[in-house]
Formats: C-alpha cells, structure tokens, sequence
C-alpha cells in the first residue's frame, strides 16, 4: 500500500491533467485551475524539506568532525541571522536588504567573476587543435567569440577592408548560430521532447517507479 | 622558451585579465555596434504599444550573473517608462526580490514613474511552473499582494488585469533554462506572447524559438543591451560592458592562438 497510493495517485492525476489539455469542457478546466492552485500549496514544501536536508548535512559533517567541518558552522550562523530577522520582519527590513545587499551580493557576484579568470586559464591550457573536431569546435569558437563583441567587426572592416563583405565577423557569427547552430538544437529539442513524453507515460503507467524510491 | 609558453604561469594570465577588465571599465572607449535583428524586433514590439499597455518583466537572474541582465532591465524599463507602457515586475529566482525591486524603483525616480500606476513589483513565489501556469488563470490566485504586501485588487494599475489576456509582452531576463519554461508553458498554453534578454552562454540555445516566432525579439547578452541603449540614444552600462568583454574576448582569443602556436612548433619537434 505504501507503494499503491502514490502509484494510483500519479496515474489518475497524470491522466486527468491530460485529458485537461485536450477538453475546453468547463468541469474539465475547472480542474485544471484546481491542480495548479494545490500545486502552489504543495510547493513550498519543497522549501522546508530543502531546509531540513542542508541542517541534517552539515550536523553530520560537525558531529563527525569531516574535513573543513568550520565552515558548516558558518552556515548555520548565516541561515540563524537571515530566519531571525527576515522573518520577523519580512524581506523589506533594512538590516536583511544591507545584509543581502552587502554580504550575499557581492560574494555571488565575486564568485561567478572568478570563472572569467579560470576560464582564460584553462582555454589557454586546453583549447588545442589536436584532432579535426578539436579544430572545428576553436575554429567555431573563435568566429562566434569574436563576431560577438563590436572589435570584431572593426577589425574585420579594417584589416580585411578589401574583401567585398562589409562586417564579416558578425555576420559569420550570424550564419553559425542561425543554420548549423539551430539545426542541432533543433534536433536535441526534439530528441528530449520524446523522451520527455516517453517517459512521463511510463511514469504515469507505473512502469517506471524509481522516483518512489527503493531502486525499482 | 617553448616549454615556458607552453606551461605559462597562470597568474600572469590573470595578471592579463585584471588588466584587460580595468582599463576599458576606467577608459571609456566607445566601439562602433550595429543593432542586430532581434533585438531591433522587440525594440520595435515595445515601440509600437500603446499607452497603457501593460508588459510583464521577469528578472530570472540572480547577484551572480546580473552583469549582463540588469542593463537590459535598465534599458527596456526606460523605453517603458518613457512610452507610458506599465510594467509589472516578477521573479522566479528566491535570491533576486531585493535586486529586482531596487532597480524598478531607481529607474522610475528616474523617469517619474509613479509605484502602482505605472509599475508594480509582484515578488517571488516557490514552484516556477506552478507559477507560470497559474498567472495564465489569474495573477491574484499566485500572488494575493505585491512585494510590499498591498492587496491586488488594491493596486490601481492592476484593476483590469486579470492574467495573461491583458498582458502586450512577457520579457524574461534569464541566465539559466526560464525562457523556455515561459514558453513551453506561458506561450503555447495561454499565447502570451514572450521575448527574452538572455546571459551570453545561453544565447545558442534561443535561436530555435526565435526562427519559430515564439520568441518575438531577443538581447544577445551584452550585445544585446548595447543595441538596445543604442536604439534609444542612451548608452549605459550596456556599452560600457560590451567594451570591457570586447577586450576580453581578444584576449581570450590571442591566448588560445598563442597556446596552439606553442603546441604546434613543440608537436613538429617531438616528430
């Protein structure tokens, strides 16, 4: 039973919200406004149960004294200082918005500069034409990167004034991501969407099952 | 020598980076940029609203990636604001509330755009699908106040908005997979129509949408908001970021020649 009630539960509800998408029936939408309204009430529960995981994960790894186990510390001081006063006093209270302006800002914004730094070393270190495809994805890689910032351009209309094409570099940039660029994307779309649909209908049948858990 | 360039110390590298950054950020230079298609379309959809009309903004970004979002925000809400288009504001990021709402109310002090008349800032809430889905069958059932906790219905601007049938445009702001959620759900279900201003890394992925008209203008990362500060005669942040990547990229680009040079000369020798 403990597997049977969610099993039934997705199989009348997957079929009923399809059969939403297909009858303009009044019954028919009714239901369907109805389920989205439970969907945002369920929601949020994802939250809490979020919540409950990362203080479960990091008393374990303070309790078992895992490597860098200070920093778990650092979270549950953030986590207390943040539910203390944010809820309270709500998300427009002057102390959170200088917290979230002043601290969580900032180091998101830091973090995510860090990449631009790494990411020049490691293109410097791995970008090599070692193979033909290896050669395609840099020689790609090059014509998108530099047709898109206006230098390219320049350049294009300044060193290679007398090649009849005005702006090359970005209309070169245009042509990839417009024919073989749309082509592959086109074709991963389609290809997930089948999957997609595959296997919400295995799920909705009870053939796949191991979002309950267990390994089955 | 060879093997020296070969194994260049990475700090030079970022040496070369910092330096590249600062500079262009310090000095201005200002890089000659034509307005693509795209972003010509949906300067051109906003353009053509009239008075009145209402479009949705979705600021689905957070701190981490808003370099290249938040001019496009700046920009299109001046467009807005100057044409008399409302605008309503929206997140389906946790971490982007704050931010979103402070720039909505800098750039209306800006162009004396009055905080329910011409723009609201609905907030956050849990479940992005849930969210989407459930603002095509009524806004007040997702979000029963704004950010500030002012009741919908109490909101003048929001009297004859229900849903999406009284919303022009949505334009979500994304540096992650929410426009597509907005137009697999928001678009094809209830026909809003939807355009985007996406981060750089993402842009490939919105041309499929774009040659199908689901998507009816798109900003290209900071290309994007350069054009679009370029179409209304205010270079802004946009400009001055797409210099600063402009450099970067030639960087980017003379290091990977530089390290391919190096392999190739080491690579004849081994043979």
């Amino acid at each position: 039973m403990k597997r049977q009630g969610p099993l039934a539960l997705c199989f009348l509800f997957g079929i009923a919200l399809i059969f939403t998408q297909f009858s303009p029936h009044s019954v028919s939408q009714k239901l369907y406004e109805e389920v989205i309204d439970w969907g945002l009430i369920i929601t949020p529960f994802a939250l809490v149960l979020a919540v409950v995981t990362l203080i479960e994960t990091h008393i374990t790894r303070v309790r078992r004294r895992t490597e860098h186990w200070q920093y778990s510390l650092v979270v549950f001081v953030g986590m207390a200082v943040m539910v203390l006063i944010g809820i309270p006093f709500g998300p427009q209270n002057s102390i959170v918005e200088w917290l979230y302006n002043n601290v969580q800002v900032p180091m998101d914004a830091t973090m995510f500069s860090l990449l631009a730094f790494f990411i020049a070393s490691a293109a410097y270190r791995a970008f090599r034409a070692r193979t033909f495809e290896a050669t395609l994805l840099l020689v790609t890689a090059m014509i998108v990167m530099i047709g898109n910032v206006p230098v390219g351009d320049l350049a294009w209309n300044t060193v290679l004034s007398w090649i009849p094409l005005e702006d090359g570099a970005s209309k070169a940039r245009q042509w990839i991501l417009d024919i073989p660029n749309l082509a592959s994307r086109r074709g991963i779309i389609l290809g997930v969407s089948l999957g997609v649909i595959s296997q919400s209908i295995r799920i909705i049948l009870g053939i796949e099952r191991s979002y309950l858990g267990g390994g089955d | 020598m060879l093997e020296k360039l070969m194994n260049m110390d990475r700090r030079l590298i970022f040496i070369l980076v910092a330096v590249v950054v600062i500079i262009p950020t310090l000095i201005p230079i200002r890089l000659p940029t034509r307005v693509s298609e795209p972003a010509q379309k949906l300067y051109d959809y906003i353009e053509e609203l009239p008075p009145g009309e209402t479009i949705m903004l979705a600021f689905d970004y957070g701190p981490s990636s808003l370099a290249e979002p938040e001019p496009m925000a700046k920009a299109v809400l001046r467009h807005c604001f100057n044409k008399g288009v409302n605008v309503i504001g929206v997140t389906l990021y946790a971490n982007m509330p704050t931010l979103a709402h402070g720039l909505m109310q800098k750039i209306a002090a800006e162009n004396d755009a009055i905080y329910g008349e011409d723009y609201i800032f609905l907030g956050y809430r849990p479940g992005a699908l849930q969210v989407i889905l459930g603002m095509g069958n009524n806004i007040a059932s997702v979000f029963e106040t704004d950010y500030s906790g002012t009741a919908i219905h109490e909101i003048p601007m929001m009297k004859n908005i229900k849903n999406y049938d009284q919303i022009a445009l949505l334009l979500d702001l994304a540096a992650g997979s929410s426009t597509e959620a907005w137009i697999v759900y928001a678009n094809t279900r209830y026909g809003l129509k939807i355009a985007a201003g996406v981060t750089g890394v993402i842009i490939a992925q919105m041309y499929p949408f774009l040659q199908t008209g689901q998507l009816v203008g798109l900003m290209p990362g900071y290309l994007g908001a350069t054009e679009y500060e370029k179409l209304l005669n205010a270079p802004g942040d946009g400009t001055v970021g797409l210099n600063t990547a402009s450099f970067v990229h030639v960087l980017l680009i003379g290091l990977v020649l530089l390290g391919n040079i190096a392999f190739f000369i080491h690579r004849r020798r081994e043979e």
